[in-house]
């Protein structure tokens, strides 16, 4: 797939993706479930000779009833905070292996695929050891922003406002209290060589990234945003719709870091209001416009910063 | 003998069994007092002479972590820890286990916090016995070079395929310094081939390893899983007689001195047993009948042995190194306990708990506690469990 990445990207259209699945049908996850939206592209950009190291939580809970797999990728879940250490193991388990003639020399990608808690919260420690260690893996965040699989309670990547079962909209608290976490700049920190967001979405930038990440040797940090309707108290059809949202607001923007240099690799030059993203969330329902407006002013923020770095003119008015 | 027998420090004896090996992947975490094993194992590694990837984790749950996957992977793989290391990596242990793949540790046994203390005793395997890995605890830097290289061949064994836990003592073996007999790399490839796994994660032939259970499956995989590693009992046992042929040393679940005629017998494992032998000497010097029983197989848990050799005397003092806080006695004797309980005749089992956070147990200690255990068993009051050599 890799070699096909012009051709894929230039003119860039649904007809074009590789029919084969990688991601079997028949799963159990919820209707309108977004994470498994990323990992079927996910998996059709890399092609068969992946391998994936899977945190416990949504993904491993819905594609693995025993005796029954998803996965027609070699697959291995061990526990939720190790996804980036299994996938370091095994990564380290082919090389040496290649080199002493063992098993054939050639690229198989090792993914670590774990969800915003598995990443964020839990695995951070796991994460930072092996992205400093340089090992040549894909680390993958799914963020559904909440912990889902144990019935949506916050997590680090849960963002400002949002109830969930851990963080509810009480009559003194309003719900989630602290700003979601910057993991890819916590992950560009490590100075690796690829950091990028991306959203099930916008699937040419998406397919764009996978592939990048795929190429470039060494540790590649990929963020995705995967809107979870469930979670999210949205209609299950909403998923990618609202994921648009949060690019087009500038709440979950697109960007790349290769190198060092970042970029923004879809650019909004109207931003769409962030209250027309919230208004329509569940979990946002008990904000109030002042709350909104509060949210408002630190995406403004936030993306003036984005812009800067990225070296794009400032749409402050 | 014409072998090659070296001084070596019992860490670095460690570390040449892995060598010889030839493991494909170490991932470790420095934890006194492992570290001399893990260093020495670096050294190799930067000095081109173990063919091997080294990674620095940073936490032993990722030295656990990664093993899993390199082994899944098909990689020979090692890791070595102690005390909170292992307390860290425990939730791995057991799933290491329950995925059935052969990596072998070196544990080198100290006792678990608080208070924090770097000095040895068993409270750290004790508190994984149920996690899943083949166990043995080394009396000596033989027996951990020739434990090491053995586990990797056990481990690997398609009749076993169970994770392998070497129990050193921290300090009283780790750091000294004993003449070891190493064998030649011919011999260690003859004796162990290169690892080739029957199923392995690699696109080739892709396969799902770590899926969720129902309740409808877990119990039939659950005793599959013990069924099975109580049936590695017979593979070791199969090593253990060829490894004597080929090398002259023998092994056995419990290795016994004067057990024959013995009226107590002394059950400890570990290092201790050196000491505890010299005791029996003394003893018997003295007209005491006393034997020892030095276990060197904790898991799969020797049963037939324990029962065989145990259950000729009148009373077995079992002398652990770890406490079962508040609980019914030393983690040894409740199973040895437990392995007599409705047997006829069944010997007096005393428990003792001795030598906790590298405290010395003397020979006349020894003696000590088998005078005890008589005065016990004459009574027939029978403690719990006795902390010996504490001070009131």
């Amino acid at each position: 797939m890799a070699e096909g990445k012009e051709r894929l990207l230039k003119g860039f259209s649904p007809r074009k993706l590789p029919r084969e699945e990688y991601f079997g049908p028949g799963h159990r996850a919820c209707q309108g479930c977004g994470p498994t939206i990323a990992f079927r592209h996910l998996l059709k950009a890399l092609g068969p000779r992946t391998v994936i190291a899977n945190s416990t939580g949504c993904a491993e809970i819905i594609s693995s009833p025993y005796p029954q797999t998803s996965w027609r990728v070699p697959w291995i879940h061990s526990a939720f905070e190790n996804a980036a250490a299994t996938a370091a193991g095994i990564e380290a388990a082919y090389k040496a292996l290649m080199r002493k003639g063992r098993i054939r020399e050639e690229r198989i990608h090792v993914v670590s695929l774990a969800g915003d808690g598995g990443t964020a919260d839990i695995g951070m420690q796991a994460l930072s050891g092996a992205l400093e260690r340089g090992h040549d893996c894909i680390f993958i965040c799914y963020d559904n922003e909440a912990y889902m699989n144990t019935g949506i309670q916050r997590s680090g990547l849960t963002p400002f406002g949002a109830s969930t079962t851990t963080s509810p909209a009480g009559k003194v608290f309003k719900g989630q209290r602290t700003w979601k976490k910057d993991m890819p700049a916590i992950a560009e920190a490590h100075r690796i060589p690829y950091v990028a967001t991306a959203c099930i979405s916008h699937m040419k930038d998406f397919y764009m990234k996978v592939l990048k990440a795929a190429e470039i040797e060494g540790p590649a940090y990929l963020h995705i945003l995967a809107p979870c309707p469930t979670g999210w108290r949205i209609p299950p059809e909403m998923a990618v719709e609202i994921g648009r949202m949060a690019v087009e607001s500038g709440v979950f923007p697109l960007y790349e870091v290769e190198h060092g240099k970042k970029r923004l690799t879809v650019k909004i030059s109207e931003r769409k209001p962030v209250k027309d993203y919230i208004k329509i969330q569940g979990r946002f329902r008990h904000l109030t416009d002042e709350d909104i407006e509060y949210i408002q002013r630190r995406v403004d923020e936030e993306y003036e910063r984005l812009l800067r770095e990225s070296g794009e003119a400032s749409q402050a008015t | 003998m014409g072998r090659n027998r070296v001084s070596l420090e019992i860490c670095e004896a460690c570390a040449e069994a892995v060598k010889l090996a030839d493991v494909d992947v170490i991932a470790a975490y420095p934890i006194t007092p492992q570290t001399h094993i893990v260093e020495t194992l670096s050294a190799m590694v930067a000095d081109g002479i173990l063919d091997a990837e080294y990674i620095n984790v940073e936490s032993e749950h990722s030295a656990m972590s990664c093993c899993i996957g390199s082994s899944a992977a098909g990689a020979r793989s090692f890791t070595a820890t102690a005390a909170q290391g292992l307390a860290l990596m425990s939730e791995m242990l057991f799933i290491a286990s329950g995925l059935r793949l052969p990596i072998v540790m070196a544990l080198v046994t100290r006792t678990l916090s608080a208070p924090l203390s770097i000095w040895g005793d068993h409270s750290d395997v004790m508190s994984v016995r149920d996690c899943g890995w083949i166990t043995v605890f080394a009396e000596n830097g033989q027996e951990v070079f020739d434990f090491t290289l053995q586990g990797f061949r056990i481990a690997e064994d398609e009749r076993v395929l169970f994770p392998f836990m070497v129990c050193l003592d921290g300090f009283h073996l780790s750091h000294v310094i004993e003449p070891v007999e190493l064998i030649s790399e011919e011999e260690a490839r003859d004796f162990l081939p290169i690892y080739r796994p029957r199923y392995r994660l690699h696109p080739n032939e892709p396969i799902s390893m770590g899926c969720f259970a129902m309740p409808e499956y877990f119990m039939e995989i659950k005793k599959r899983q013990d069924e099975e590693l109580k049936a590695s009992y017979d593979v070791i046992i199969e090593v253990w007689e060829e490894w004597e042929k080929r090398f002259g040393r023998s092994y056995a679940p419990l290795v016994t001195y004067q057990t024959e005629d013995a009226e107590a017998i002394i059950l400890i494992a570990g290092s201790y047993a050196g000491t505890a032998r010299l005791a029996v000497d003394d003893m018997r010097k003295k007209g005491l009948k006393v034997g020892l029983a030095s276990l060197k197989l904790w898991r799969p848990f020797p049963l037939r042995d324990i029962r065989e050799i145990l259950g000729r005397t009148e009373v077995v003092v079992v002398v652990d190194r770890a406490l079962s806080v508040g609980g019914a006695g030393g983690p040894m004797a409740c199973e040895v306990r437990s392995a007599f309980h409705g047997e006829s005749p069944s010997p007096k089992v005393v428990s003792f708990v001795a030598g906790l956070s590298g405290r010395d147990i003397l020979r006349s200690d020894f003696e000590e506690m088998v005078q005890r255990a008589l005065s016990h068993a004459e009574k027939g009051e029978l403690p719990y469990y006795e902390m010996f050599g504490v001070r009131e």
